[in-house]
């Protein structure tokens, strides 16, 4: 595939993204910040994103499986990191399902955050595919010799 | 073919034998002349003959043969040779001739005799294509009497004419002796007789609709024959011995309600009439198939004219009730007009005539201030003073309503004190009160800004208005009101959905609460409250003239009131804890924010030009402690593309650690544990004010519990998580504007 064509794609998928409420302005802000003095800026983050959440969700698993009862306030600690974080760079998925879980906290409902960890993990998996399919985009581009064309997004 | 002997002795045997045969033969030889004769006049005359040639030959024989005979006469004297010569070729040829035509006779006679039997064949056709001619031509000719009775009756559109004629045309066409109509009654019980053909008023007979004989032909759709003797038939004496045969039809009545805009009428609920018809008695006419189809036809055809006639006299009446409806209409709007005008009339009348009263009090009041008084009645004068010119105040509000209502009232803007604006009101209302023994509070909010863009007079109304209300309804206990501007996120009022203030840089929305201990609201009355102030909105937009004088929604405020807060682009309201529990008043209008305490008539817009000018804070320092690490990080790439020189950190203790002089400005994520404590300590370590950073929190909960908590421990700012690249450079520009967020 020629570069006009990966930019293309490039773009069609990252408004697909947008369009099915996997990513927010947020994460268009974050492209935005992206130039010459700061190239990788997008991929630090999101992958600095991939860490904590991955490393939340297993404690969040961990605190939710014990059987002598569950402490919801770590839990509820968890959840907001991962709410911070989420937010942070714009996954809104992530953030919504984290919002509901918390809900869940205040009234001790352990089905009810049973039921939102699995959301929450779900949703959490599918935008890291997303987004390593559009890093795995954009470093195609870059190796073909073109440039992100985040100028083509249009609404930023 | 007699032979004849025709060569014998020359000796008349016999003389009388011989003459008689002689004359014979003469007339043989005549016959035979004249025969052929005879057949070519009438073959000539005919033209139809097929076999010519036959006759040719007939006719050559038959020459011949005569010829014969008629030479044969001469024989019977003596002749010479040549007559014997003759004869014997006439006799040759007679008999070639005639064998020739025996042979041709032996083909012809066979087909001559079948000529015969076609003949007749023929003549059964023609007998019965006769009889099937009348036939059609009896149908043809009922046909157009069908045609003719269809004209008819669909002629007019007169349910009485209809029928007339049906019944009139009907007799004529199948010549009956008798025909009537049965109608059902309105309870549909029965069926009365409704129109007869001889008989010119037919008396009331009635017959019940449910006989055997009724049901069997309403439940098909043809005609019925029927006996003589039944009820329905049994309408005039017997003129004859032998009565004729009755035949009985249905007329389904359509009505109105049957046609629905999609569907047919339905069959299941139609009523029906009777038509009854008798052939003349002692007449021996049987009905006749063609017969009963044209009185079926006839039947239909009657029902569809009736219900045109029905649809007719229904549409007309339906105009005439619309046409007085119409004229009721009228009358009406002009009553109304009539009253409005009187009301307005009336209004300024007493407007004047209020006000000249008024007027003399106050001036009286002020004149009796300056005269000599013990301090009781000083008090006493004082009261009287503030008291009239509330009243003042209020009539003019009257005049006011009716100037709105016309749609010239116009909101007089410029800048004006706010807090001395309330300070004032207070004061107006204070007598009153402690007549009342009600404690009047007033709470201006720190961040109230002194000075605003507005109608100050309409809003000095509306607050007075709103107080004395809430001293109005309040038998004892304390009045308090509370001032302070409306941030973003709390100008949205789950009781007011409909609600959605835009604020901009240049305007704010202040937001006053008046809380009084009075008898409070029923909860059940809530709902009540808010659809009509949600009338009342959009009344206000319309000039609707019929929305009175006074108190209006929930007989506590002015419609003044609800008017000037949705000029100023607010929005009112009342909360209770329930009765007994006291209200709070609450409403919010939009400001605009002035810098300058002089009378300038433009609202001040400095902000927003300002806040585009930095873009970029090259040197900025910045500190920013958050426990997230992708938030550090993402909040650290938004100053660092904005300029600034960013320090993270992740905890409290390495912020204090860390923290300087040198640091201009510290965002603080108060979600953590410790965030609020920071802040102070942050405080409490760099004293000095115009050296101290700026404290920002940054929080995604943006409810007023952590506004005051912020402003408690003496933040700057508070900012919503997540922030974009403009919002941090507003949010910046503004701190090293004003030192401050706005």
């Amino acid at each position: 595939m020629d570069v006009i064509q990966m930019q293309r794609t490039w773009v069609e998928y990252t408004k697909s993204l947008y369009r099915e409420g996997y990513l927010d302005s947020q994460f268009a802000q974050l492209q935005l910040l992206q130039d010459e003095s700061n190239p990788d800026f997008v991929v630090e983050v999101v992958s600095l994103f991939f860490e904590d959440s991955e490393r939340l969700l297993n404690d969040l698993t961990k605190v939710i499986d014990q059987q002598q009862g569950v402490d919801f306030k770590k839990v509820d600690a968890h959840v907001h990191q991962l709410k911070g974080s989420s937010s942070s760079i714009g996954a809104q998925r992530v953030k919504n399902a984290c919002v509901a879980f918390r809900s869940f906290c205040d009234e001790q409902n352990i089905e009810g955050s049973l039921r939102c960890l699995h959301q929450v993990k779900q949703e959490y998996y599918l935008v890291k595919n997303k987004l390593e399919n559009l890093f795995s985009l954009e470093q195609k581009i870059v190796a073909a010799g073109g440039s992100v064309p985040v100028d083509e997004l249009g609404f930023l | 073919m007699e032979s004849c002997n025709c060569i014998e002795p020359q000796l008349p045997p016999d003389e009388l034998l011989s003459k008689y045969q002689y004359i014979s033969d003469f007339f043989i030889a005549l016959a035979y002349f004249s025969i052929p004769l005879e057949l070519i006049y009438f073959v000539k005359k005919s033209a139809v003959f097929p076999y010519r040639w036959v006759l040719v030959q007939f006719g050559a024989f038959i020459v011949l043969c005569g010829a014969t005979h008629l030479i044969n006469l001469w024989t019977f004297t003596i002749h010479s040779r040549t007559v014997a010569i003759v004869m014997t070729t006439a006799k040759i040829l007679t008999a070639v001739v005639s064998c020739a035509t025996a042979l041709m006779l032996v083909h012809i006679i066979p087909d001559l005799l079948s000529v015969k039997t076609r003949e007749l064949f023929l003549k059964n056709k023609a007998a019965e294509l006769d009889r099937e001619m009348g036939l059609i031509r009896t149908q043809e000719e009922t046909g157009r009497h069908v045609r003719m009775l269809t004209h008819e009756i669909r002629s007019t559109l007169d349910r009485h004419t209809i029928l007339k004629t049906t019944l009139v045309e009907l007799g004529r066409t199948l010549s009956l002796e008798e025909c009537a109509l049965w109608m059902p009654t309105r309870t549909g019980l029965e069926l009365q007789l409704a129109y007869t053909l001889r008989q010119q008023n037919p008396v009331g007979y009635t017959v019940p609709i449910h006989l055997p004989v009724i049901n069997q032909v309403f439940s098909s759709n043809r005609a019925v024959k029927i006996s003589p003797n039944s009820p329905v038939a049994r309408l005039r004496p017997l003129a004859g011995k032998y009565p004729g045969e009755v035949v009985a039809v249905r007329v389904p009545l359509l009505h109105l309600s049957n046609f629905q805009i999609n569907d047919w009428p339905e069959l299941s609920t139609k009523r029906y009439a009777l038509m009854v018809l008798m052939l003349p008695s002692d007449s021996a006419r049987q009905w006749h198939t063609y017969e009963l189809e044209l009185v079926e036809v006839v039947a239909d055809q009657v029902a569809v004219a009736l219900s045109h006639a029905a649809i007719l006299e229904e549409s007309m009446r339906a105009r005439d009730l619309l046409m007085e409806q119409n004229v009721a209409l009228d009358l009406a709007r002009r009553e109304a007009e009539t009253a409005i005008r009187a009301r307005n009339d009336f209004l300024a009348v007493m407007n004047h005539e209020m006000r000249t009263p008024m007027h003399a009090i106050i001036a009286l009041s002020s004149l009796l201030q300056e005269t000599e008084l013990t301090p009781e009645q000083r008090l006493m004068v004082e009261t009287i003073l503030k008291s009239s010119n509330l009243l003042a105040t209020l009539i003019n509000d009257v005049l006011d309503l009716s100037r709105l209502e016309d749609g010239s009232l116009q909101l007089d803007l410029g800048s004006f004190n706010l807090h001395s604006a309330f300070r004032e009101v207070i004061n107006l209302i204070r007598p009153i009160a402690s007549v009342k023994k009600l404690v009047v509070t007033l709470h201006l909010a720190p961040d109230l800004p002194e000075y605003a863009t507005g109608d100050e007079k309409r809003l000095m109304q509306t607050l007075l208005n709103v107080v004395g209300n809430a001293v109005k309804f309040s038998k004892e206990g304390s009045i308090s009101i509370t001032a302070f501007v409306a941030k973003a996120e709390s100008l949205r009022d789950p009781r007011a959905p409909d609600f959605f203030p835009v604020p901009s840089d240049n305007h704010f929305f202040l937001r006053v609460q008046v809380k009084d201990t009075g008898s409070g609201i029923n909860p059940q009355d809530y709902p009540k409250l808010f659809t009509k102030f949600a009338q009342s909105q959009s009344l206000a937009t319309k000039n609707s003239a019929g929305s009175g004088l006074g108190l209006a929604i929930c007989k506590r405020y002015h419609m003044l009131v609800i008017r000037f807060v949705n000029l100023m682009d607010g929005h009112i309201w009342l909360e209770s804890e329930g009765l007994g529990k006291g209200c709070t008043a609450i409403f919010m209008i939009k400001l605009g924010v002035t810098e300058c305490c002089t009378e300038s008539k433009l609202p001040a817009a400095t902000n927003a030009s300002m806040n585009h000018a930095q873009t970029a804070f090259p040197g900025l320092k910045v500190m920013v402690m958050d426990d997230n690490g992708v938030s550090r990080m993402v909040t650290k790439g938004l100053l660092v593309h904005l300029g600034c020189d960013v320090t993270t950190v992740s905890s409290g203790d390495e912020c204090l650690r860390l923290i300087s002089q040198d640091h201009h400005v510290v965002f603080i994520d108060v979600c953590m544990y410790d965030g609020y404590e920071v802040a102070l300590r942050v405080h409490e370590k760099l004293t000095k004010r115009h050296e101290r950073p700026l404290t920002v929190a940054l929080t995604a909960n943006s409810d007023k519990a952590t506004k005051d908590h912020c402003r408690r421990v003496g933040m700057n700012g508070v900012v919503l998580k997540p922030v974009s690249v403009d919002k941090m450079r507003t949010v910046l520009s503004d701190l090293l504007e004003h030192r401050n967020l706005v």
